[in-house]
């Protein structure tokens, strides 16, 4: 389990560090997002693992941390709105300019 | 209703924000009637808040009454007080520019106006790490619509350089989130501290977790090797939203200056020398880039942009000492950095009016007459650039003699001096550019009037230059307090977990 999730944070990392780099706002795009998914399992990672385990304190049962499953929420909702938020920033840039070059270059 | 006063700067500009978009069918007049309110009622709400924080103690509101540090708090000490009363004012100065006109350039901009001044009075108040995040993604989301508000493209390409960037940064801000959260089990600042002075935590762990938290602030607060974004994103954006966002470079400074206050230097030995070694030098990397880039300006919206860069850097300079007097010159100096820089943002839309196609560019242009913004443009220009008798000299002034007996005195000395002189050479070359050097043969500009609004906002962010050096004495004893009860971390503590704080239970973490 462990070793699952710390390579899917770290592959999709690297492939959102990867996207970002790369010169055109779709790729961007992309690579943001791939970039908050691996923060929001990371945030995950944070309360411990454990499976099958409520995040509900009850007598002597076992129970989860909550608090993460909290912060992802939040981070989850966050990271959409600025998302869809870049995507409308995206779209104008290509229509204004044409192309879609992070640096917005004039028409030729 | 005192205890209720920690919130009411967030909830005034969020209230007036949802009446504006309930209002938008009555007409922008309605719009900036609500605005104007609500930066008149946040104003008033901030001057009490400094009053009632000067008294000493630390105000905690619990958000929905639960108690620190299971819930989010509002921890208002007298720097956060200050802090909104300096983001009250400013905003409604530039709130009362933009309704001379540049509110009707676009869709939304009141309601999105106030949800920035709601995100940057939360970041300055809240007592909770990831409140904060919170409140810092609010303010960007906002500051993200304004700063294309007015449309072109070069506000498309700052724009969409400066999104990205900051979406990284807030990736960022949450890995470090979650490796806090993962070895010290809480995100309430005053339980950070005491948490890290306790055995048993993974310190290395820690370390790095604050050590990217703090990356994440400077890149807010644009220290040098990520400051890149800041010329652009303000010379594009309009003026009233540029005079705004010089204070969101404050946040990241503040939030900095916080966390090593509160939670990084108590915890001897574990944490106090995170900032050691490379703060400063990046600091005065930021300060000799800025001077360099305020010289190159090729106009004076991109000269004041830089001059935010460099106030920034000068002020990134305190948190690496934490001593009350060097932080208390820098308070004094962040007040009028702020509203200088904010001016010289809002006067160079006038002079632009006035000079047709040559806008502010530092070139030759037509003959104009306005003696009234020359004036405003000389008194800005002077107290950025650090002449005496205005409060840039005299914060200049307290912060090297702060910094006198500091280890590298002779280094920020002659960085803080030398750049000074740069700026102020860039200030008088662009300043007699824009006045003085005039074609005769060119036909003037018709110009619109500059307005009472307009008017009025330049008249009240360029008089604190004098009024802040008039009455230096009172502001300068109040940065002084708010410094010693910013380092004095244990009633920060003891204010916001209560004196139970030892016997908070805590489960066993694997």
């Amino acid at each position: 389990m462990e070793a699952l999730l710390s390579s899917a944070i770290g592959i999709l990392t690297a492939c959102g560090v990867f996207l970002i780099l790369r010169a055109r706002t779709f790729s961007l795009v992309l690579g943001l997002t791939l970039l908050s998914y691996a923060v929001n399992l990371f945030l995950f990672a944070s309360g411990r693992l454990q499976m099958g385990v409520p995040p509900l304190i009850r007598n002597g049962a076992a129970y989860t941390d909550p608090l993460p499953q909290a912060l992802v929420l939040t981070a989850i909702v966050i990271g959409f709105g600025m998302t869809a938020y870049l995507v409308m920033l995206a779209l104008r840039a290509l229509a204004e300019s044409g192309n879609d070059h992070v640096d917005v270059k004039e028409k030729l | 209703m005192t205890q209720h006063a920690a919130i009411l700067p967030i909830l005034i500009p969020f209230a007036a924000a949802l009446l504006q978009l309930a209002a938008k069918g009555y007409g922008v007049a309605a719009q900036r009637a609500i605005g104007m309110a609500s930066a008149l009622l946040g104003v008033c709400a901030a001057l009490w808040l400094v009053q009632l924080a000067d008294a000493g103690a630390v105000l905690v509101y619990a958000l929905g009454n639960w108690s620190a540090p299971f819930g989010i708090v509002l921890a208002v000490d007298r720097l956060a007080a200050a802090m909104a009363l300096l983001t009250a004012l400013l905003s409604s100065a530039a709130l009362l520019y933009a309704s001379a006109g540049f509110d009707e350039r676009g869709r939304h901009f009141h309601p999105l106006f106030q949800l920035q001044i709601f995100g940057l009075q939360g970041a300055f108040l809240t007592g909770d790490l990831f409140n904060l995040f919170v409140f810092f993604e609010v303010m960007l989301l906002a500051s993200y619509a304004l700063l294309a508000h007015g449309g072109g493209m070069a506000r498309t390409r700052a724009g969409l350089a400066y999104v990205a960037l900051n979406l990284a940064g807030s990736a960022l801000f949450l890995i470090a989130l979650g490796m806090l959260y993962g070895s010290l089990g809480t995100l309430n600042l005053a339980d950070v501290a005491l948490r890290l002075q306790a055995p048993g935590i993974d310190i290395a762990l820690a370390r790095l977790a604050c050590v990217l938290l703090i990356a994440v602030f400077a890149l807010k607060a644009a220290l040098l090797p990520l400051s890149f974004w800041l010329p652009h994103a303000y010379a594009a954006a309009g003026a009233p939203v540029a005079a705004l966002f010089v204070i969101m470079t404050k946040v990241g400074i503040v939030s900095i200056l916080r966390v090593q206050a509160i939670a990084l230097s108590p915890a001897a030995a574990t944490t106090t020398d995170l900032l050691d070694g490379w703060l400063v030098p990046l600091a005065l990397a930021t300060i000799v880039f800025a001077a360099l880039g305020a010289l190159a300006a090729p106009r004076l919206r991109d000269l004041a942009a830089w001059l935010v860069l460099g106030s920034a850097g000068t002020l990134l300079v305190a948190p690496a000492f934490a001593q009350s007097t060097v932080t208390a010159a820098a308070l004094y100096y962040l007040l009028q950095s702020t509203l200088v820089a904010a001016t010289l943002f809002l006067l160079a839309e006038p002079i632009a009016e006035r000079r047709g196609a040559f806008a502010d560019a530092f070139k030759s242009g037509p003959v104009f007459h306005a003696p009234w913004l020359a004036l405003a443009f000389l008194l800005a220009a002077a107290s950025a650039a650090g002449l005496p008798p205005f409060a840039g000299f005299l914060g200049k002034l307290m912060l090297l003699s702060a910094l006198r007996d500091s280890g590298s005195a002779v280094e920020i000395w002659s960085v803080l001096l030398i750049s000074g002189l740069l700026v102020m050479m860039a200030l008088a070359r662009g300043g007699s550019r824009l006045f003085w050097a005039r074609k005769p043969d060119m036909p003037p500009t018709a110009a619109p009037a500059v307005g009472w609004q307009r008017a009025t906002a330049i008249l009240l962010l360029v008089s604190p230059a004098i009024l802040l050096a008039l009455f230096a004495r009172p502001v300068a004893d109040y940065a002084a307090r708010a410094a010693a009860q910013l380092h004095d971390p244990q009633a920060y503590i003891a204010a916001v977990l209560g004196a139970e704080r030892a016997n908070i239970a805590r489960e066993a973490r694997p």
